[in-house]
């Protein structure tokens, strides 16, 4: 079927393009409006600041409460993600090529725990956590995402793995590799873009979630930014903090695009092709 | 390099499917053998047993002297050409070739210097730099032989490695593949599914059916004396003709008339459980149009008229198809043939009977032909079990043999 390159299609295209991004930018746009917005002219409903101000973000920076909320949230995250995606690139390796006892429980069970409802787990964690001595700690976090990630990373991984051609691990075989060297060497450097992706997305749901990190903590020692911006007060107690916690929405953002842009040119589509056949 | 050895091996799985049963072939050092037959007969497992690729159920596999049923793939030396190729698409073509190298934990320049040397022998050098995406199917597969010859193993594996190439390109690597095992003198077993490449290139050719083997010999021979029913439909292009033959008065009726018995096949027929009807089977050069035929030839065969079907002339010859009429010849085997061979192709079952004739004849299509067949050169089998009635000690001599 061709596709109508007509002036009026184009239009129409370009029209409903434009709709749908201004829908999903507006929040967004909002939020970083009143981010630049002076307390005296927050609530004028203007949508651009009639007075700039940076005062906003100079002040959540120079509060202790978000930097070091920020660090607890790269920290968490970034470990987080490393180990979902390492333990899952192994099940899900398991999973696309053995045929071994317990597989389909296995993968039912991975399942089950991506569709319990994590609201309904948070008393139980909490009184886990707190005999076990991590309850307000990294690894109380850590633990908890890597669990609720796991599912999704053994998902979209074993995806991928399915897709790389078997016969390449059997050539990296008769070539001398050992099964690890084969996974290393041949199976892992083609799941590429099918890992970065997994990150990507393991590395949003840590960074995003508030119920476990609003939850689990209850000091700044862990407390991720989310939940510290419930507890924002602005520069002084009686402030209303509106606009610092527009700020600091807005940087809390800015981490999550630079990962995704780092890792979206990595996922290349098309990177098997010319392993097999002609 | 080194003599492969199978003894009795067989592969059995857990469902209780047996893909390869008790086959017994034994390798000699330097010889290329060809594993044929039809799709689901084994080939394939049985090579992948050899690569270890595939654990083996019973039996023993030696390589070089050496039982090695439990030794993982890297630990047998050999070397595997897959139908894919199995190229890994994020190296070079010169990545490719040095990988099993810097498995086995090489020097660099040692490398370097044995990639360079296979790239040359396969007319590689100017796509060393390559990806496989940017090769054309031909080059691939030649990257694929390339990463198998570079580090001399004792063996080399090929699976269909030419079944991805057009036509041409197919002949022309065949004789590749030919010259490059000639100078390497490496053992090779290769797999395939096509008898024309199975008759070209090896030195002997292993015919199987079902997980069995069938028979095994040199090309010629295969042709010559087929042992049953399966190894004459699936040897030979086009394939051999099947008629049914009923056995009266000691002698047979079929449908190209009345066939002469000799001593021997008689002999062979008065046993209590002799089958009454047989199978017929003569192939297409052993036809000639009547008119052609001299004397003494014409004593040696027997004579028929069928109005002809379609002429193609090939110019050297011509290959003229005849309609009979008559009872179909009808055997496991021959369904079996007919539906690996796509049942248009398989003439040999049909009402259909296929001849190659001098170019000489004025064979002419619509009108009916009087042609001759020589009865020293025709098979015939026991429809039951597929044997071959006419092959004695091993050589097939005909009906009329005393």
């Amino acid at each position: 079927m061709a596709v109508e390159t007509t002036t009026r299609a184009k239009l129409r295209w370009g029209l409903l393009d434009v709709l749908v991004i201004v829908f999903a930018m507006v929040p967004v746009l909002w939020i970083a409006s009143l981010s630049f917005k002076t307390p005296a002219t927050l609530t004028d409903g203007k949508f651009i600041p009639r007075e700039w101000t940076l005062d906003n973000y100079r002040t959540i920076f120079e509060t202790d409460q978000f930097v070091r909320a920020l660090v607890n949230s790269i920290g968490i995250a970034l470990i987080a993600t490393l180990v979902a995606v390492v333990l899952g690139a192994m099940a899900a390796y398991a999973i696309s090529r053995l045929d071994f006892p317990g597989k389909r429980l296995l993968v039912g069970v991975s399942l089950l725990i991506a569709m319990f409802p994590q609201v309904s787990l948070v008393s139980p964690l909490f009184e886990i956590e707190r005999q076990l001595k991590i309850f307000d700690t990294w690894p109380g976090l850590i633990l908890p995402y890597i669990t609720f990630a796991l599912p999704l990373a053994i998902y979209t991984l074993s995806a991928f793995f399915k897709q790389i051609p078997w016969d390449l691990e059997k050539a990296a075989k008769m070539d001398g590799a050992t099964q690890g060297q084969a996974f290393r060497r041949v199976i892992a450097p083609l799941a590429a873009p099918g890992l970065f992706t997994t990150a990507i997305l393991v590395f949003i749901f840590c960074w995003n979630d508030f119920l476990f990190a609003i939850s689990l903590t209850s000091t700044e020692r862990s407390r991720t930014v989310p939940a510290a911006l419930s507890f924002f007060t602005g520069a002084s107690q009686f402030e209303d903090p509106t606009g610092a916690i527009c700020a600091a929405a807005v940087v809390i953002t800015v981490p999550i695009i630079l990962f995704v842009l780092f890792f979206q040119r990595r996922i290349v589509s098309g990177l098997t092709s010319g392993a097999v056949k002609g | 390099m080194a003599d492969i050895v199978l003894d009795k091996v067989s592969k059995s799985f857990p469902d209780g499917t047996v893909a390869v049963q008790d086959v017994d072939l034994e390798i000699a050092d330097g010889e290329f053998v060809i594993l044929v037959g039809p799709s689901g007969c084994g080939k394939s497992t049985t090579l992948n047993m050899i690569a270890g690729l595939e654990d083996i159920s019973s039996g023993e596999l030696r390589i070089g002297g050496q039982r090695v049923n439990d030794k993982a793939p890297r630990d047998r030396d050999i070397a595997m050409v897959f139908q894919s190729y199995a190229l890994y698409p994020n190296m070079t073509v010169r990545e490719n070739m040095a990988f099993p190298l810097r498995l086995a934990k090489l020097d660099k320049e040692t490398i370097d210097q044995k990639v360079d040397e296979a790239a040359k022998v396969l007319e590689l050098v100017p796509l060393l730099d390559r990806k496989p995406a940017n090769l054309s199917g031909g080059q691939r597969q030649r990257v694929a032989m390339g990463r198998a010859i570079v580090r001399q193993p004792k063996a080399f594996l090929m699976d269909e490695p030419l079944s991805n190439l057009d036509a041409k390109l197919r002949v022309q690597m065949r004789t590749v593949v030919s010259r490059l095992q000639k100078k390497l003198g490496t053992t090779t077993v290769y797999v395939t599914h096509d008898q024309t490449e199975a008759m070209t290139l090896g030195d002997r050719v292993v015919i199987m059916r079902g997980g069995a083997v069938q028979q095994v010999g040199a090309p010629q021979e295969l042709y010559d004396h087929p042992r049953n029913l399966f190894v004459a439909g699936f040897i030979g292009s086009p394939s051999m003709n099947f008629l049914h033959a009923a056995v009266q008065d000691g002698g047979l009726h079929t449908a190209l008339g009345d066939v002469p018995l000799g001593d021997r096949v008689r002999r062979e027929l008065e046993a209590a459980d002799a089958p009454r009807e047989l199978i017929l089977g003569i192939r297409p050069e052993h036809f000639e149009d009547a008119e052609l035929v001299d004397e003494d030839t014409r004593r040696r065969g027997i004579e028929f008229e069928a109005p002809v079907d379609i002429v193609e002339s090939m110019g050297s010859d011509k290959y003229v198809y005849f309609t009979v009429e008559g009872e179909r010849a009808s055997a496991a085997e021959l369904e079996e043939l007919a539906a690996d061979a796509g049942a248009a192709d398989f003439a040999g079952a049909g009402g259909n009977l296929v001849t190659r004739l001098s170019a000489e004849s004025p064979v002419v299509e619509g009108q009916s032909r009087r042609v001759w067949f020589n009865l020293e050169k025709i098979h015939l089998f026991d429809p039951t079990n597929g044997r071959n009635l006419t092959l004695h000690e091993g050589r097939a001599a005909g009906a009329l043999a005393d």
